[in-house]
């Protein structure tokens, strides 16, 4: 069956390849492309672009002009050990986080694809839910729940006759975050998984029961493979969500403004490098590295993805 | 957040002090009015007198609560003036606008407010007009020496002062009653009422301090330091000097001894601290009587202002906080933007701002019986302002802020923070924040030692 697609892939290659040809010619295909492609260049072609010749040079906030600096400003973020505790952090946040996140993702997706749960749809939503609350919102709720002094965590300490739970100190900050984050994604990579589930053809399921196959096997043998592309997807996403981590700890701040430092991410660091301190043009090279490392990254993870599942 | 919180502090001021509206609009005028008029015929002077004739539009960007008020007020007043009043955003964000136009070349205000902590950053690199050229230093008895300090830079002359914050004790009384606790007039008496008031109620604190650079930076000023100097662009950075070290030597034990609560100011749980006894001083600034009665209202009738406590028993305070409205180089009509400032922060502009509840900087007003010698139902009846409007008077000399204090506010918490956090000495931090300083200054084009 692989093969046959192949080979209807090739033979259609085949046919747009000469269409293209004339299209070419009379330029009408441009008439189609032009909208988008206008839009693509403004808004991410030329801003990548202004970017990276903010790079390339280094401007004084007071009295100063702008020289070109070349790739001064790379060499000084590559040794920035601002910079890369910030990448560190988001790194463990990543390594952690993000398996939490995808496993309970999936349990959910498939405890609500097996048909034997109650009310699937009501947990659907529900599980979906925290996903539709706007992140500042999602953050400040979580900013009560965590507060050592007036919060839930208060409340439990003193029913506890303790002082340990310190969700918003500097051994727990980063954990708080994540489960912030879980909270508010775990819905939305559920959804991701379910679809996926439900465009699995249900004459597999007859054959497996047919094999003999329980419910486990069933999991095993057709459905994880059949997430596969999802789960990649869900991952590169959730790398991408992870190093541009930004909105929590920026409002947690307020509430630990010690513990989470200016340079807390990646992206609070090229923020604050730009709007706190002026320093713009160190703040775009910040922000292109850290896109080329994501990129990188993100890639990797594709490639490997998608030669597992070949 | 120091600026953020500024915001806040004006909304709330406005809900505020609405009794002292009527009372105060009968006493704008007065001893104001005598050099309103701005008889003296220097040349450039003039030129604001007829700029005002002559008419025109400017726009003021600002985020004080009085300001719409101010500006329905001053059209009415001069009908072929219009203003067009933007509020571009709360201390931060209306910084980075203001940044970003100035940057861009256009799109910058003529006139626009800014702290007095914010005044250097814009006007050493020149991107305000020195109203020297009006004549405006004629108006300099009309304000306190100490905002009036704060609107020069170097010789400049770059605003005039709208409002003040000289700090004073603010304690709840009911707290200091319950556990015998006498009212602090020295630091030491203030450490040991710290003391005395945790070992007798583990969940109580003498105040709050999380790590605050504004805070930090008054309570220098007022032991006497003076870690920033500024001479063009030569910058001189030095966080260990006698009066910061004084402030560290006091403010150390009750750092280290974990005797002031980290609950950061201007959140939900200091509200309700303040309110429930939990925090039972703040040193701070004579505007947050009007903040206390609109955001914490479960501490009225507890609530009693004191002189700050001093290191000799001397009355020495230091300003926390305060805005001046400048005119931006960018102005196609800076004359007219200037005769807009002087009226906002001179002339009749001043009565929409005490109306909404501000502390001013105008003399006239910090003297005036009807104000000086109202009652406050909030504290208790007690005569708030003859504390304050005094406190006003013993600001010490000689304090500058940094050319760029803002971004120096911003890593407080990446420096000094850290000794908050693990309860330890403060100097080290504040070594770390002046090293920063000094790096960020260096590569921003000044000459900084230190």
């Amino acid at each position: 069956m692989a093969e046959s697609v192949a080979q209807q892939q090739l033979a259609r290659a085949g046919a747009t390849g000469k269409r293209r040809r004339r299209v070419f010619k009379d330029g009408k295909g441009w008439l189609f492309v032009g909208p988008f492609l206008a839009v693509f260049a403004v808004t991410f072609l030329a801003p990548i672009g202004y970017a990276i010749y903010l790079s390339l040079y280094r401007n004084q906030a007071f009295f100063g002009g702008t020289v070109f600096v070349g790739l001064d400003n790379y060499t000084q973020a590559l040794q920035d050990p601002k910079f890369w505790e910030a990448f560190g952090r988001v790194a463990v946040f990543l390594v952690v986080q993000v398996p939490i996140m995808l496993v309970l993702a999936l349990l959910a997706a498939l405890a609500i694809d097996s048909a034997r749960l109650h009310a699937a749809g009501f947990f659907r939503i529900v599980i979906f839910l925290p996903y539709a609350v706007p992140g500042v919102v999602a953050v400040l709720m979580w900013g009560y729940i965590y507060g050592d002094n007036f919060g839930l965590a208060a409340n439990l300490n003193d029913l506890l006759g303790t002082t340990a739970i310190q969700p918003l100190s500097g051994t727990w900050m980063l954990p708080s975050i994540a489960n912030i984050v879980t909270w508010e994604f775990v819905g939305y990579n559920m959804l991701i998984f379910y679809s996926a589930l439900r465009t699995v053809p249900g004459e597999l399921y007859e054959a497996a029961a047919i094999d003999g196959a329980g419910t486990f096997r069933t999991i095993l043998a057709v459905k994880l493979p059949a997430l596969r592309g999802a789960i990649v997807i869900a991952t590169i996403f959730s790398i991408i969500g992870s190093f541009q981590l930004f909105n929590e700890p920026n409002i947690l701040r307020t509430l630990a403004p010690n513990v989470i430092t200016t340079y807390y991410t990646p992206n609070m660091y090229a923020y604050n490098l730009s709007f706190a301190g002026q320093q713009f043009n160190y703040s775009a090279t910040v922000a292109i590295v850290m896109g080329i490392i994501t990129a990188i990254i993100a890639y990797v993870v594709q490639l490997r993805g998608s030669r597992e599942s070949l | 957040m120091k600026s953020h919180r500024w915001g806040i502090r004006r909304l709330v001021v406005a809900g505020a002090a609405l009794t002292a509206l009527a009372v105060l609009a009968a006493c704008g005028g007065g001893s104001k009015t005598d050099s309103a008029g701005g008889g003296t015929t220097t040349g450039s002077a003039d030129a604001v007198d007829a700029a005002l004739k002559a008419g025109g539009e400017i726009t003021y960007w600002s985020w004080t609560p009085s300001a719409q008020a101010q500006v329905t007020a001053f059209m009415k007043q001069y009908p072929n003036v219009k203003v067009n009043y933007v509020n571009a955003g709360t201390g931060n964000d209306h910084y980075t606008k203001l940044q970003n136009a100035i940057k861009a070349g256009s799109g910058a205000p003529d006139v626009a407010q800014i702290e007095y902590q914010a005044l250097p950053q814009f006007a050493l690199p020149g991107s305000l007009v020195d109203l020297n050229q009006y004549g405006f230093s004629q108006y300099e008895s009309a304000y306190t020496a100490s905002t009036w300090a704060a609107v020069h830079a170097g010789s400049g002359l770059f605003g005039l002062p709208q409002d003040s914050g000289p700090m004073a004790l603010f304690y709840n009384k009911e707290v200091f009653d319950k556990y015998g606790i006498t009212v602090p007039k020295t630091w030491d008496e203030y450490v040991a009422a710290a003391k005395k008031l945790h070992a007798a109620n583990p969940k109580a604190y003498i105040t709050n301090d999380s790590g605050d650079a504004g805070f930090t930076t008054s309570m220098i000023w007022q032991a006497g330091g003076q870690p920033f100097k500024t001479d063009g662009k030569n910058v001189t950075i030095n966080l260990q000097d006698d009066g910061s070290k004084k402030w560290t030597g006091m403010w150390n034990q009750l750092v280290e001894g974990g005797l002031v609560s980290n609950i950061p100011g201007w959140t939900d749980e200091w509200f309700k601290a303040l309110g429930d006894g939990t925090i039972a001083t703040l040193p701070t600034g004579a505007w947050m009587p009007g903040v206390m009665e609109s955001s914490v209202k479960a501490g009225a009738g507890k609530w009693a202002v004191a002189p700050m406590p001093t290191y000799d028993g001397q009355p020495a305070t230091a300003e926390n906080g305060g805005s001046t409205e400048s005119v931006l180089k960018q102005s196609k009509n800076p004359a007219l933007a200037a005769a807009f400032v002087r009226w906002l922060n001179h002339d009749e502009g001043v009565k929409p701002f005490l109306a909404s509840g501000g502390f001013p900087a105008t003399t006239a007003d910090l003297k005036d019986p009807a104000f000086v010698d109202k009652t406050s139902a909030y504290f208790g009846g007690q005569k708030i302002n003859q504390v304050l409007t005094a406190a006003a008077g013993t600001v010490v000399k000689g304090w500058s802020y940094l050319p760029y204090e803002l971004y120096a506010n911003s890593i407080y918490g990446d420096t000094v923070g850290k000794a908050y956090q693990s309860k330890s000495d403060l100097n080290a931090g504040l070594t770390s924040w002046q090293d920063a300083l000094v790096k960020y200054g260096n590569e921003q084009g000044f000459q900084v030692n230190g």
